[in-house]
């Protein structure tokens, strides 16, 4: 029997490959990865900030800029950490060199972490470019780092596995755009990242609840500025419990090779 | 020691077909072992099992000892993979194909790069160890896969029609590296649609056929089941009307060959002498076909009289 001490070293390994394989991905195409989400995201901050935002007035007693630079963070945070998973995973599929993985003694779990904490690291990098840019616009005081920070990379996390079973399902290009066009932005958009959620009427306010997006924007907007429509401690259960769901359902595909083995 | 035992496998695809109907097969370590078979016989199925690419229906697969199921990652850190269709990054270049591979692996970095480098110059891609893998041509391609699969130092390579496509001088040197890697001690597994390939490497053979072993020998015992030899002669020119050999039948290829069978038991001079009486001098011969293409035929031919249905 070979000792777990030498299974979790080839591990570590096998890890350290895969995640130095996707940063390198994402990174040699950062026209298409890490620029257009700070072209959008500048384009939001000019149009609905500087421009509209002056007419709409305060919200949550925060400029309008204010009050939506750490929504328009988070969407950035996303669909990129989805989107790059989603892409990479599907895409290592169609070219089949993801058989260069499933014939390596690499556990299910490596694969998934690796995969994701490419998503993670996309998604972190893209935040930054896009806090960056929403610095030039206004001031972000993050009253809360270290709630800024976690909720961060629990969003990250959460839509980095949800690309990973959409890209293990996805038998063509198409779908791997269904998700993030019909569902993804909807629920961004309508997940508080332009306005409060005190200005929706209560129905559409109870409605709104079932968005799970709506508590990480708020749980983001409560790290930045420290104020949120959502109990926080709601927020980081949510997403804990989505990310171990969506985690275990991810191994289970792995496991029983769907999508991926004969 | 076994390099590699199937008990009893089987594989039925989702939609009904069956492609293994409970194959037994042993693979000695250090062995040469070429496995044969006609298009959609299951070749491609049984290795995709082994590798773990395809799930097995039922049946047991063990690869030195380590059981695929209960214990993969000691099997699979056993083997390594040639697939038959060309499955690297296109994106990505020679160098970091073979690290990453080395890496799944948990091959340090610095072994890893000293393994790439090696293998490349056997392989004779250390020159275009920074092209982009997609810029390599058909034989290089092939190629870097055999590098790909070698750089953790597999016990066991399995090779899906590792020179399909590739010209006959880097076939070759091919099959000079690989008789060289088995020298080595690696147990090698050959599937190929070139028997003269299978012929000239492997000392052992399974020949598979509708998803059943139907002939599992050492090559000479299986060469040996052929009772005649057939050969082209060259001649000045073939006469007319040809002359009756009752021992060695002949017939006409062109105006300047003749094809005869000539029975295992017999000399050649015998031939000669027959030929010479009637006139006919045989300036050149070669054998007509490559021998175990006759034999594999053959076997296939009796098989599929023997799975016909009755009239």
């Amino acid at each position: 029997m070979i000792a777990l001490s030498e299974r979790l070293r080839t591990a570590a390994v096998s890890l350290a490959t895969l995640v130095r394989k996707e940063t390198h991905r994402y990174l040699r195409i950062w026209v298409q990865t890490l620029l257009p989400p700070a072209i959008t995201m500048t384009l939001y901050f000019v149009i609905f900030g500087s421009l509209i935002g002056p007419r709409i007035g305060p919200m949550d007693g925060y400029s309008y800029m204010e009050f939506i630079a750490p929504g328009i963070i988070m969407l950035a945070i996303i669909t990129n950490s989805y989107g790059n998973v989603v892409s990479s995973f599907f895409g290592a599929k169609f070219q089949r060199h993801i058989e260069e993985l499933l014939v390596s003694p690499t556990p299910n779990i490596v694969i998934l972490l690796g995969y994701v904490a490419g998503g993670v690291g996309r998604g972190l990098i893209t935040g930054a470019i896009v806090t960056g840019v929403a610095l030039i616009f206004t001031r972000l005081p993050v009253e809360h780092p270290f709630i800024t920070l976690s909720v961060v990379v629990l969003t990250a996390t959460l839509f980095s596995i949800g690309g990973f079973i959409n890209a293990i399902y996805a038998k063509k290009f198409d779908d791997i755009t269904i998700i993030p066009t019909f569902v993804l932005t909807p629920l961004t958009y309508l997940g508080g990242v332009f306005y409060s959620l005190s200005l929706l009427p209560e129905f559409w306010q109870t409605v709104s609840l079932a968005n799970p997006i709506l508590y990480m924007v708020n749980a983001f907007r409560y790290g930045v500025l420290g104020t949120s429509d959502i109990p926080i401690g709601v927020a980081y259960g949510m997403m804990i419990f989505f990310i171990v769901v969506f985690g275990a359902f991810a191994l289970y595909l792995l496991h029983r090779g769907t999508g991926l083995r004969a | 020691m076994t390099a590699l035992a199937i008990t009893q496998l089987t594989k039925t695809y989702a939609g009904g077909k069956a492609a293994l109907h409970g194959v037994d097969l042993t693979v000695d370590t250090g062995a040469f072992f070429g496995l044969l078979g006609p298009n959609g016989a299951g070749k491609s199925t049984l290795i995709g099992i082994v590798s773990t690419l395809v799930t097995k229906t039922s049946g047991k697969v063990r690869v030195f000892g380590h059981d695929l199921d209960h214990d993969p990652w000691a099997a699979k850190s056993q083997l390594g993979l040639v697939p038959q269709e060309f499955n690297f990054n296109t994106f990505e270049t020679v160098s970091q194909i073979v690290l990453n591979q080395a890496g799944y692996y948990g091959i340090p970095r610095r072994i890893a790069r000293e393994r790439a480098e090696r293998y490349l110059k056997n392989l004779g891609l250390w020159e275009r160890r920074n092209s982009v893998s997609r810029t390599l041509s058909g034989g290089m391609k092939r190629r870097l896969m055999i590098a790909r699969a070698l750089v953790h130092e597999p016990r066991l390579l399995i090779l899906d029609e590792p020179t399909a496509g590739v010209d006959i001088e880097l076939r070759r040197s091919m099959w000079d590296f690989l008789r060289h890697i088995n020298d080595q001690g690696t147990t090698i597994i050959l599937t190929t649609h070139y028997l003269e390939e299978a012929e000239s490497l492997c000392r052992d053979i399974a020949i598979i056929d509708d998803g059943r072993i139907i002939e599992n020998t050492d090559v000479k015992t299986l060469l040996r089941r052929l009772s005649t030899h057939a050969f082209l002669l060259d001649v000045a020119e073939v006469p007319a009307e040809l002359p009756e050999l009752p021992a060695f039948p002949l017939r006409r290829v062109d105006e300047n060959t003749l094809e005869v069978e000539v029975p295992r038991e017999r000399a050649l001079t015998e031939v000669f002498a027959a030929l010479a009486q009637h006139g006919i001098t045989v300036a050149s011969m070669r054998n007509k076909s490559n021998r175990l293409e006759e034999l594999f035929i053959r076997l296939l031919a009796r098989g599929s009289r023997e799975g016909a249905p009755a009239p």
